[in-house]
């Protein structure tokens, strides 16, 4: 393969031009993902407030340092900032923009205008969202429940049913530009099972974006009506069913876990496979499985409803189809750990990432049986280890991976190398503060400690300590990349074209790319991660 | 043709590969919207199979005589878009602009005939939430609530329509398509075809649960 | 262009065609036909929609990739009404 010189005279897209509007009116796929990695960053680090003051309130048993309304206030924004302003969003919107046409071989997404739309729709969404926040939040929990939300909560919740309205509209164009991309834009010779994994997961992703965020905005415009004009859709006191609103919400909710976590898991078959030096193990199944789970996780939604009072059969059901979405998981783990056996594995900071996201997806995926087991989870519903299920799965599971692909990418995005020694240590601190503070809280979920409370039995105060210890660590994981990322952006574009000597069409451009990617279409012949080749030929 | 290749944006490398592109788009927002009204339908599912004879005594309150009539203005602008694609591919642009003028004329009345029976609902006091004077079966409202939810995303999907299609006609006054190039005619069809399926359900889930004697 | 080119007359048919199931469906509703009313409404207004799909939207004349498109939406639709309403028929047996 002909590598390109990196001290080329053209320009890349970062100096292509000057100004801040060049930057707020581009289209350029890679200017887009930038402006959308700083604005997600922003509501990270809002989340991440919120959950800072949480863990301090949980230290001590009683109530002193918030009270019972503003810890209800905390953690409904710190679910909403996580969940809808960044989880969605992270890799698809960050890492999808800037690499999918790139590893399509093509010059940009298939509908540039509207990818910039999308930003702004997302700064929309996102500033109602903040507005609605400052000027007294809301308390409903992020999943809104009926008729809390409708008829009793005092708080902002139509500003910020809006804003997540608005949002979605964001969400649906960038699922819908990657998957007309795929569809219409592979370079020549590149067939559907020559795509690298990452491609094949970002197009699961999108199929389940424009399937379930629709349903989401529906659900959210009723519960909006509802609340402006007091009428009873979902108000059992005026024949409404709230469990109808259960049942709309988490036809979006459930399959947003998918949202969140199979690009994760895309960016980790690209990791696995570079620093193991190996092609992937069973490429078919592994396409197979992102796109079964992209299917499967639209049939078990009802589990998040066994207790609800829905029908009992519905959940019996919900319970048995759950148990599904465990085979295609558990075929990528397996498939990841056989590409790993008897590589010969370089640890360089990626792929410590994607070491972390196995192992905690794992646990958090097991831990999901366990609360897909109907009798299991009428014990463990609304405890804390169901907090602790689902960060293993959303921060455990995706930001591992979105982190991992920043750091993999980071290269070609800014052409700069950052500091090998603090990234890797900086992968460890964030592993160990992330166990430290969510490992206890499946002790204390299965002792029977209730999500939610403010305070708490003084039985369960050494697990809360401990939680609230991890989490200072955790936070200290995420600062230090922030420091030695920005950092290395002092130094000078030395990075090379392909410093992991990774295969994939996006390592053929200069680090940084040029606007238009590629100066000549590229042709494809061989499928992904032909890494033995390439040792075979000595590079 | 340098008037087609004009028409071709950077990242695409014919027009095929555009014309493709953006039709496949448009399918795709069409899925979307499939699942939003999905949704409302699936309310109205539960509830209707819940409280049948309060839908019935509900829709005892519509005039399906201009349900009806709107019924076939709808189905006769669906006609008239699929004629002006048909047009367009022949390079009759006269004809197109015709045939576009008649579909936002049918879309208005449509909209028009639409404000008439939310204005009788008012004055009838039907209107959950702002004036609801109704002594009817239990949960009666709910009918209501749902029928002026999926009727109102339903006009305003034909408002969108009508700008679509305005656009339409502005593009093709200044010449902007030929048989080789029209794109954006078809695409904005495609839209127009949805909202008017939308409606073919619309009509007999509000209008027609029960009027036999 | 690639387009297929339907003719005048199939557009014609297709839309007389819609304008007499519509008569029909408004005729039927009128004759007292018990839980087979929404039945039947139910179908005619699929087989509407189905034309309208068919023809003024060129599915019929569409690459393999439209189908997929069109049958996912439809798919879809169906797990959102069929697993929600499995609930609401299956409480209190």
């Amino acid at each position: 393969m002909k590598t390109v010189n990196e001290d080329a005279l053209q320009k890349n897209y970062i100096t292509a031009a000057y100004g801040i509007r060049s930057w707020l009116l581009t289209r350029d796929h890679k200017r887009i993902a930038l402006l959308y990695l700083i604005s997600i960053t922003l509501f990270f680090f809002v989340g991440g407030f919120f959950a800072v003051l949480m863990r301090l309130e949980l230290m001590t048993p009683q109530g002193d340092l918030v009270s019972a309304e503003t810890y209800n206030r905390l953690f409904t924004m710190h679910g909403i900032a996580m969940i809808f302003f960044f989880l969605v969003p992270s890799i698809p919107a960050v890492l999808g923009n800037f690499l999918l046409p790139m590893m399509l071989g093509a010059r940009d997404l298939a509908f540039p205008r509207l990818n910039l739309l999308s930003w702004y729709l997302y700064m929309v969404g996102g500033a109602y969202t903040l507005y609605a926040m400052v000027t007294g939040g809301i308390d409903t929990g992020w999943t809104f429940y009926t008729p809390y939300s409708t008829g009793y909560s005092t708080t902002n919740v139509v500003p910020v049913v809006v804003g997540i309205f608005i949002l979605g509209f964001s969400s649906i164009l960038t699922g819908l530009n990657f998957i007309v991309t795929t569809h219409k834009m592979r370079a020549p010779g590149l067939t559907w099972f020559r795509l690298p994994l990452f491609v094949w997961s970002q197009y699961a992703t999108s199929v389940i974006i424009l399937l379930a965020t629709p349903v989401l905005a529906i659900t959210l415009a009723l519960l909006g009506v509802e609340r402006i004009f007091q009428v009873g859709i979902f108000d059992p006191a005026l024949g409404g069913d709230p469990i109808l609103f259960q049942h709309m919400f988490w036809f979006y909710s459930h399959p947003a876990v998918y949202i969140m976590v199979l690009p994760s898991m895309g960016v980790v078959s690209e990791l696995v496979t570079c620093f193991a030096r190996r092609r992937i193990f069973g490429y078919k199944f592994m396409a197979a499985a992102v796109m079964a789970i992209a299917v499967l996780g639209f049939l078990v939604w009802g589990h998040h409803m066994f207790v609800s009072g829905q029908s009992v059969y519905a959940g019996m059901a919900f319970s048995a189809l759950s148990f599904f979405v465990a085979i295609p998981s558990a075929v990528k783990v397996f498939n990841w750990t056989a590409t790993l056996h008897k590589g010969r594995i370089e640890f360089r900071t990626p792929v410590l990432y994607a070491f972390g996201f196995i192992g905690l997806f794992t646990i958090g995926g097991l831990t999901g049986l366990f609360l897909a087991t109907l009798a299991v989870n009428v014990h463990l519903t609304d405890t804390y280890f169901v907090v602790a299920h689902f960060h293993y799965i959303m921060v455990g599971g995706a930001v591992m991976g979105y982190l991992g692909g920043i750091h993999y990418w980071w290269p070609k995005m800014t052409g700069r190398m950052y500091h090998e020694g603090w990234a890797k240590f900086s992968a460890l601190i964030l592993f160990v503060g992330f166990n430290l503070t969510f490992f206890p809280q499946f002790i204390l979920g299965y002792l029977g400690m209730p999500r939610r409370y403010y305070i708490y039995p003084e039985e369960f105060q050494v697990l809360n300590v401990l939680s609230t210890a991890g989490a200072s660590i955790l936070g200290l994981g995420y600062i230090i990349p922030m420091i030695y990322l920005l950092w290395s952006l002092r130094k000078p574009r030395t990075a090379g074209p392909n410093p992991w000597n990774a295969t994939g069409l996006e390592w053929l451009t200069p680090s940084p790319p040029p606007t238009h990617n590629f100066d000549k279409t590229p042709i494809v012949t061989e499928g992904p991660y032909a890494y033995e080749e390439k040792s075979a030929n000595g590079e | 043709m340098a008037n087609s290749s004009s028409r071709l944006a950077h990242q695409f490398d014919d027009l095929l590969q555009q014309q493709e592109a953006s039709n496949l788009g448009m399918w795709a927002f069409l899925a979307t919207e499939v699942l939003f009204f999905g949704g409302m339908f699936a309310a109205y599912a539960v509830y209707r199979s819940l409280y049948y004879e309060a839908f019935v005594a509900g829709s005892q309150h519509m005039d399906v005589l201009l349900g009806a009539v709107n019924t076939a203005v709808l189905l006769l602008s669906s006609l008239t878009v699929a004629l002006g694609v048909h047009a367009v591919q022949r390079g009759d642009n006269a004809t197109l602009t015709r045939y576009l003028l008649m579909t936002i004329a049918l879309g208005s009345v449509f909209l028009v005939i639409k404000g008439f029976e939310y204005s009788h609902k008012y004055a009838e006091g039907l209107i959950p939430g702002i004036r609801f004077t109704l002594e009817g079966p239990n949960h009666v409202e709910l009918y209501f609530i749902l029928y002026f939810v999926m009727t109102g995303f339903h006009a305003l999907h034909m408002m969108v329509g009508i700008g679509i299609m305005t656009a339409m006609i502005i593009m093709t006054r200044r010449g902007r398509f030929s048989p080789e190039y029209y794109n954006p005619i078809e695409v904005s069809g495609l839209y127009w075809h949805f909202v008017d399926i939308v409606w073919i359900f619309l009509y007999p889930f509000f209008y027609l649960i029960r009027v036999h004697p | 262009m690639s387009g297929h080119h339907v003719s005048r007359k199939v557009y014609v048919a297709v839309g007389l065609a819609l304008l007499a199931l519509f008569v029909l469906t408004v005729g039927i509703a009128y004759i007292d036909l018990g839980p087979f009313n929404i039945v039947v409404a139910m179908t005619i207004a699929t087989l509407k929609a189905l034309l309208v799909v068919l023809y003024f939207m060129h599915v019929r004349y569409s690459s393999r990739v439209t189908w997929v498109f069109v049958s996912a939406s439809f798919f879809w639709l169906v797990i959102l009404l069929v697993l929600t309403l499995s609930d609401y028929f299956t409480r209190g047996v």
